[in-house]
């Protein structure tokens, strides 16, 4: 045999052989995970950065009991000789729920009052029910009952004097005391 | 010992509602015929302080609204026997002739002028300092005694009405004088039938129980045990036999009328008016039937039930709407209800014929509301606005419209006329 035909068979296997390397398996990525929460806050870094200002502090306890009771407080106006909750009331009424589900300490008395029509004797009864016509309501949103007291002042204490329809307007309504609990309520 | 206090007691609060027995004497009215209003005139009283005896009974008459009376300045002036011909010029039929005892006793006399004799002649004690409290209710007693012997029935001079202002219970003179704080605090006063204790109301927004207090003595009982702002008990009245209160309680599940005894104790309900309302009970003088307001077909109406509460009839025709008759008060002689209502946005004051529900207004300017009957069944006083400045106790003459200004000063109302007040210091 001559020795270039073994020389002629090295040449040809080589190139075989690298382009058989040269193939390299994928990469599979493994899955992002969730990345955990990250400070806003900027971290601080050696002495040369400049001095950071800590971020304003919340509304202290006082002033969210403060809030609240401005709430709890509000008073509701109904229309003439009747104890129904109108749209306005029931607004402030669903502001004063989350508040009384969160204090389940906090008690409160409802008065019921009345413009100056009619007798005084038939404004006591309609006054009671002004103030058990929004007990009923909060009792029936879960609100147990032996947090509410009710109580009527017929139209012996009018918010307004007058006989005007203004006056009036002003004098149908449930007025709110706290009766305990009324330090340190949470807000929701 | 207590006991037989205690019965005492009781025994004083449960005097009937008196009707003055029917005059057998000679009266004024008899020699006229009783068509025309007749003309009186007080002679100037003689004796300490005559003047003011004199003013008071012309007034009295006055106010009873059934005479013409003549100012006492008018009278002609004589000495010795009366001068009936000077009286008949002057066009009155009947002369009241006064005279202060050294006793300190009043004589008083009516003369007829036109039969030109003396019809009728009494002494009268006037007790305590003069013009003193007691004097001048004594001295309406005269005034009373007087309008009898004219006309065959007592004057409503000597008694009293009772009222809230300021939020405590006060008592007026019949003619505006002698204006009394009775309690600290309290509302809606109503008499009982012997005149010497009130029932009354305190609604101040805390424990709501009746109220009564004595007069003489100004000691306070609650009659019921209102302990929480749940309970609120009000508008008592005293029924014509003294024993019990009727009342209204409010609850959370509506108000309702119940009587309690007038000495407290066992409270028990009379209507069941179930999440509505039932207030404002009067009894009427023959104590089988009460009135009173409730809503309980929808508007509120004046009803009318038997003692025991049971049946319930309609007592007002046509209540509707924004009229709301409330406020009932039954006329001592048991003949009508006095009620108010709401005509043209204000209230005012109706009287119905219990028997055929025919119905009257008897007020017309301002505001008027709450009336009360005196004993006389034919005025009322009532809360009025007419005067312009602010709400006061108005007396008004059923019959004839008539009316004089009762109060001043702060605003006065509530208001409940006593019975006859004879025999009560």
């Amino acid at each position: 045999m001559p020795r270039l035909s073994r020389f002629a068979v090295l040449l040809v296997a080589l190139p075989l052989a690298i382009g058989a390397c040269k193939k390299k398996p994928p990469v599979v990525q493994a899955p992002a995970t969730n990345p955990g929460p990250t400070t806003s806050a900027p971290v601080p870094g050696p002495t040369t950065n400049p001095p950071v200002t800590p971020p304003p502090a919340g509304p202290t306890a006082a002033e969210i009991t403060a809030r609240a009771r401005a709430i709890m407080l509000e008073t509701v106006y109904f229309e003439y000789d009747t104890d129904a909750i109108r749209a306005d009331a029931q607004a402030n009424l669903e502001k004063k729920l989350p508040i009384l589900q969160l204090n389940a300490g906090l008690k409160f008395r409802i008065e019921g009052h009345c413009d100056d029509r009619g007798s005084d004797e038939y404004n006591i009864s309609l006054g009671r029910r002004r103030a058990e016509s929004v007990k009923r309501f909060l009792t029936d949103r879960g609100i147990d009952a032996s947090r509410i007291e009710t109580v009527s002042f017929g139209r012996e204490r009018p918010a307004m004097q007058g006989d005007t329809e203004d006056a009036r307007s002003k004098n149908r309504r449930d007025e709110f005391t706290i009766t305990a609990g009324g330090t340190d309520i949470r807000m929701p | 010992m207590l006991f037989t206090a205690l019965m005492l007691g009781i025994s004083a609060l449960n005097v009937s509602a008196q009707q003055p027995p029917p005059f057998q004497g000679v009266t004024l009215i008899g020699k006229y015929g009783g068509t025309d209003k007749l003309k009186i005139i007080v002679d100037p009283v003689k004796g300490a302080n005559g003047d003011s005896i004199a003013t008071i009974i012309s007034r009295d008459l006055d106010y009873s609204d059934r005479f013409l009376v003549l100012s006492t300045s008018s009278a002609p002036v004589s000495n010795g026997p009366l001068n009936y011909a000077l009286f008949t010029q002057l066009g009155v039929q009947g002369v009241v002739e006064a005279t202060v005892m050294p006793s300190g006793w009043l004589r008083v006399e009516l003369h007829d002028v036109n039969n030109k004799i003396l019809l009728q002649k009494s002494d009268f004690p006037l007790p305590g300092s003069a013009l003193g409290k007691d004097w001048r209710m004594a001295l309406h007693g005269v005034s009373d005694s007087i309008e009898e012997w004219i006309l065959g029935q007592r004057g409503i001079a000597q008694t009293r009405i009772a009222f809230h202002r300021d939020d405590r219970v006060w008592t007026v003179d019949s003619d505006g004088a002698n204006v009394t704080a009775v309690t600290s605090k309290g509302k809606t006063p109503k008499w009982t039938p012997n005149g010497r204790a009130l029932v009354y109301a305190i609604l101040d927004g805390d424990a709501s129980p009746i109220m009564l207090v004595d007069l003489a003595t100004g000691a306070q009982k609650a009659l019921t045990g209102g302990r929480s702002t749940q309970v609120q008990d009000f508008a008592p009245a005293v029924t014509p036999d003294g024993r019990e209160v009727i009342f209204a309680r409010s609850t959370p599940a509506g108000s309702d009328i119940y009587r309690v005894p007038v000495t407290g104790g066992e409270v028990r309900r009379l209507t069941s008016t179930r999440g509505k309302d039932s207030q404002s009970p009067t009894v009427s003088p023959d104590g089988l039937r009460f009135a009173f307001s409730s809503s309980r077909a929808g508007n509120v109406n004046v009803y009318v039930a038997d003692a025991d509460g049971s049946n319930v009839e309609v007592l007002t025709p046509g209540g509707t709407g924004e009229k709301l008759p409330d406020s009932p008060d039954w006329s001592p002689d048991g003949r009508f209800v006095a009620y108010q209502v709401g005509l043209g946005g204000y209230q005012q004051v109706m009287v119905v014929n219990v028997r055929d529900q025919t119905t009257r207004q008897v007020t017309e300017f301002g505001r008027n509301d709450d009336p009360s009957w005196a004993p006389d069944s034919r005025h009322i006083v009532v809360t009025s606005t007419r005067g312009g400045t602010g709400a006061q106790l108005w007396v008004v003459d059923t019959q004839t419209g008539k009316s004089r200004q009762l109060t001043r000063g702060s605003v006065a109302r509530g208001s409940a006329w006593s019975p006859r007040l004879t025999g009560t210091p």
